[in-house]
């Protein structure tokens, strides 16, 4: 028998979770910023990497859609291009890191599932001079990417592909860039998602229609067109 | 040897131990950066994830709806929503008294704290998982309730392993049902009395 005097606590616990859990959705993006920049002379120091467990680290999330990650060393890498192009073209990872134009960015990396890393610093050549090089087609009006994971691709249109802020990125954060984070060399679209920016790029095909609606994503109802604040129900500050 | 719970009791306490088991596991693979790069096939962790959580009160709620069957289910949730005098004394060392009924302090503690973070957990996963309609400020904010509320609900289920451990009479009465008459005198002298 419950005594005469037992109050309903359990109740009120719950209760009080749905409390917590209601401001912590109305405020919890404000407060997450806050803990991030006061944690940030913890995390940027910390030699055991422990804290970049804590969900405030302002750090990469790390997506694979397969189920190894990808690995491919910078002597064996090569980049082709091919499909609706007058010269077809494979890459050498020589050919990206040195042999044509550099150019550098720094700019927010958004997911569309609600994480941001501020001011990520890429480096590579701009899709638009590799796809001046291989020299367009005009029947062309998309590029699709695939990736050397073997199930994921990507696609721009072809004014898309063309902007400033999209790279064929070799360097991330001053370094070269890891597997996890899609190294020897992937795609990055500045202005949009994180999935737009395909990881472990191996080819580049210019296509004039999109088959299957779009990449392996948006086949998965994510849009295909996506701005970062534009797209997908987001209104995010934009990064590009 | 004294019942302590009966079967519906047992299978859905293990039927939710499973779910939560794979709403951890998965949820940990899709959190921990290292893990998800290693493991990879995130849209099927992600599928099991999502499905695990819809299934995860459906075992309790429908073993308290049963109106024969469910009666001591829905005595032992109601008797561990209610507090008495003693059960918050027993939270403190120093005023603690014997437990008055059937379980003692600590336990309504940790089932409260199961509720709510579950609740915690069910309403910004939906929000997570069916975001269309919500904004990213709460989408965000979404996340990280449920980033912190996966590391509250991780303690708790190591104290929850910790003291089933600790206390084999109680494992085992989860297990097979009933506990040793010398314990319940023991430990729980008035549920012992009204148990007969």
């Amino acid at each position: 028998m419950p005594d005469d005097d037992s109050r309903p606590i359990g109740r009120r616990i719950v209760l009080g979770s749905l409390g917590l859990t209601a401001l912590g959705i109305l405020f919890g993006a404000r407060a997450q910023d806050e803990l991030q920049r006061l944690l940030l002379p913890i995390t940027l120091h910390d030699p055991t990497g422990l804290s970049d467990l804590l969900p405030v680290a302002g750090r990469f999330r790390i997506y694979s859609v397969t189920g190894n990650l990808p690995s491919r060393r910078t002597t064996d890498y090569a980049l082709q291009v091919d499909g609706l192009v007058d010269r077809p073209t494979a890459l050498s990872y020589d050919d990206v890191r040195h042999q044509l134009p550099q150019t550098a960015l720094t700019r927010d990396f958004q997911c569309v599932t609600g994480w941001r890393v501020h001011d990520v610093g890429w480096a590579g050549v701009r899709l638009r001079d590799v796809l001046d090089r291989v020299g367009v087609q005009t029947a062309a009006t998309h590029v699709l990417f695939h990736s050397f994971d073997g199930t994921y691709t990507e696609t721009l249109t072809l004014d898309q592909a063309r902007r400033d802020d999209v790279l064929i990125a070799h360097t991330m954060e001053g370094g070269a860039l890891s597997d996890e984070h899609g190294g020897p060399v992937r795609l990055y679209v500045g202005p949009m998602y994180g999935y737009k920016s395909l990881k472990w790029l191996e080819r580049i095909e210019l296509v004039d229609h999109l088959a299957d609606g779009g990449g392996y994503w948006e086949q998965r109802g994510y849009d295909v067109d996506a701005w970062v604040g534009a797209s997908n129900g987001g209104h995010q500050d934009r990064t590009s | 040897m004294i019942p302590r719970f009966d079967a519906l009791t047992r299978i859905v306490h293990w039927v939710t131990t499973a779910l939560t088991a794979a709403l951890v596991g998965t949820g940990t693979v899709l959190y921990v950066g290292q893990l998800s790069a290693v493991v990879g096939r995130r849209a099927l962790l992600a599928r099991i994830h999502v499905w695990s959580g819809i299934l995860l009160l459906v075992p309790l709620v429908a073993g308290v709806a049963l109106r024969q069957r469910g009666r001591g289910l829905r005595s032992d949730v109601v008797e561990l929503g209610r507090w008495s005098d003693g059960d918050r004394r027993w939270l403190r060392r120093r005023t603690r008294i014997a437990p008055s009924g059937k379980f003692n302090g600590g336990q309504k503690l940790a089932a409260a704290l199961f509720a709510g973070l579950f609740a915690m957990q069910l309403v910004t996963g939906s929000l997570m998982h069916w975001n269309q309609p919500f904004s990213d400020e709460w989408r965000t904010g979404a996340t990280f309730v449920h980033d912190w509320a996966y590391l509250a609900l991780l303690v708790l289920i190591a104290g929850h392993i910790r003291y089933a451990l600790r206390e084999p009479d109680l494992l085992r009465a989860m297990r097979t049902g009933s506990v040793t008459r010398s314990w319940a005198e023991r430990e729980r002298p008035a549920w012992a009395r009204r148990s007969g």
